[in-house]
């Protein structure tokens, strides 16, 4: 037996895809991703619309998708994070309908509750065998994880894998069994290896980016979490990594063998555990070729779906079990709401991914960024769009000071102690506008652009299009 | 009054701000791009003519392309566009 058809258009046909229905995609090619854009051409040229296209994230190689919408062969979008080309498309108006934000944790949490159903999911897989099992670990165009994949697999009424490397049968190593696939289609190439993973990482090297890592890791220090067992979750970011290293430099002095780090892995994690930092690794994505390279090599390098890293429930999640993260922000308020959907013009930018799971789950939610960026102050009276709510962090580091949640008391008197320069979030306020000045209200559009949905479910926030001339 | 010639000071780097000055005839001018337009538009250009009027420049055409640069920023470079404009430095 074998599930290869000779053709997408085939596969679409025999999917049964019609008027209508929603199609899914997720997104650890990035923006080296082909299949999305080559799916939803095909869709378009066999006639069908009105289609809601449900993506883990969306990035501007997915550009297109603008001009499906225009002809409505689109006319829903949801998705975790959308970048800043396509998203200021969206921000201009592109669809009538708002786009649905959710978080890496609650997508997979609503597929499998069946709130958000899938008609047919197309799994980009840069290896497979002919009846569907999929990796990501091998392959031109290998990109490790495929974590977010897992719930779209599972519960998409018909599933499509997609792949440049067709294996004989069985693949070694599969991440998504056969048993969830129904078509294997074979193409050319699934994605531009450049835009997939990037050769490495860099820590940042701009002071500012490094004095906040630092105090970033004298907070972690302080706040008795880092011990036997520890956890943890950083970003990509250069700050974030940064903070990594004096971390790094600290467990290694002090002997502290952690338990996991987990998220989106990049080389540095990768690095921290052959270090004996860490016991393990829990991957729902690779961010660069080391990642990937020891997720395919070392058994303490972990593959998670979205739905065990980051979903919201009474069983629990990877997040649950995390003790600290470090994450960012474009805008916090002076409540600690923190806004990662728009840049300081509204225009949309990026999306929760796993921050309000991670911000949620953990027990120490720190947010590292500088006083301003480009005249725009970070700490605002009201964030243009709430992201993740404030109950759920705990910490902002500044170059200028460090702000505890006032939930928090026992950790500020931590901080304290320990000679932490810890301040009131409304004086960083202060002293940022005493520098940049006093910015203007920002116009809003009249129309709803984009809803973001809380991991639990609910609308936490609505993002305005841009006025019209933006 | 001196003369001005055209010239130019600053960078499109982030958080700075890169500005031109020519002669012209009919008052100040100021063509203004920045990232932050929406937020500190008005700003900008309230400084831009703070900073030709100290320097007692009557009719110039000033563009100035704004990064994000900080008020003491935007100050600096106009300053020393209109000082290199009368080859002062």
């Amino acid at each position: 037996m074998s599930k290869v058809v000779k053709s997408l258009r085939e596969a679409i046909a025999l999917a049964g895809l019609r008027d209508g229905m929603t199609v899914s995609f997720h997104h650890h090619l990035r923006n080296g991703d082909f299949v999305l854009n080559f799916v939803m051409d095909e869709i378009a040229g066999m006639g069908i619309r009105d289609l809601t296209v449900n993506a883990s994230a969306l990035f501007d190689v997915h550009t297109p998708l603008i001009g499906h919408t225009e002809s409505r062969v689109v006319t829903h979008l949801a998705a975790n994070y959308i970048s800043a080309g396509l998203g200021r498309a969206i921000s201009r108006g592109a669809l009538e309908a708002p786009v649905e934000f959710r978080t890496h944790g609650g997508r997979p949490k609503d597929i499998a509750l069946g709130r958000t159903p899938i008609d047919v999911a197309f799994i980009a897989a840069p290896a497979a065998d002919p009846m569907g099992n999929c990796t990501g670990r091998i392959g031109k165009s290998t990109c490790g994880s495929l974590g977010y994949a897992f719930a779209d697999a599972m519960y998409a009424k018909r599933v499509v894998v997609i792949t440049d490397n067709i294996v004989p049968y069985p693949l070694q190593g599969w991440s998504i069994p056969e048993s969830y696939v129904d078509y294997v289609v074979t193409v050319d190439a699934i994605g531009d290896p450049k835009g997939i993973v990037s050769g490495t990482t860099q820590v940042t090297r701009d002071p500012v980016g490094l004095v906040m890592a630092a105090q970033a890791a004298k907070v972690i220090q302080a706040s008795g979490l880092l011990k036997e067992g520890f956890s943890f979750q950083t970003g990509a970011g250069g700050a974030s990594l940064a903070a990594a290293r004096f971390l790094k430099d600290i467990m290694l002095r002090e002997g502290i063998q952690g338990s996991f780090a987990s998220g989106g892995i990049t080389g540095y994690l990768v690095d921290m555990l052959r270090e004996g930092c860490f016991r393990s690794l829990m991957d729902v994505q690779c961010f660069d070729l080391k990642a990937v390279e020891s997720l395919r090599e070392d058994p303490r390098h972990q593959e998670i779906s979205a739905m065990q890293y980051a979903a919201p429930g009474e069983r629990g999640a990877v997040v649950d079990s995390l003790d600290v993260v470090i994450l960012g922000a474009t805008e916090i308020d002076t409540d600690f709401h923190v806004n990662v959907h728009t840049d300081s013009n509204g225009s949309i930018m990026g999306g929760s991914g796993g921050h309000s799971d991670t911000a949620a789950g953990s027990k120490l939610a720190m947010i590292i960024a500088p006083l301003f960026r480009a005249r725009m102050p970070i700490v605002t009276d009201r964030v243009t769009c709430i992201s993740t709510p404030g109950q759920d962090i705990d910490v902002l580091v500044t170059q200028a000071g460090v702000a505890v949640n006032p939930r928090q008391a026992e950790l500020r008197e931590r901080l304290e102690q320990a000679g932490l320069p810890v301040v009131d979030i409304h004086e960083l306020k202060e002293r940022a506008e005493a520098i940049t000045g006093k910015p203007k209200a920002l116009p809003k559009g009249d129309r709803v652009a984009a809803k973001v949905i809380s991991r639990e479910g609910e609308l936490l926030d609505t993002i305005y299009t841009l006025p019209e001339g933006r | 009054m001196d003369s001005l010639r055209p010239a130019s000071a600053g960078t499109l780097e982030s958080s700075d701000a890169y500005v031109e000055i020519e002669p012209s005839e009919g008052g100040i001018q100021i063509h203004l791009e920045s990232v932050v337009l929406e937020r500190f538009g008005e700003a900008i250009r309230e400084t831009v003519q703070e900073v030709l009027e100290e320097l007692h420049v009557a009719d110039a055409c000033v563009r100035v392309v704004d990064r994000g640069a900080l008020d003491c920023v935007i100050r600096a470079r106009v300053e020393t566009a209109v000082r290199r404009g009368r080859g002062e430095c």
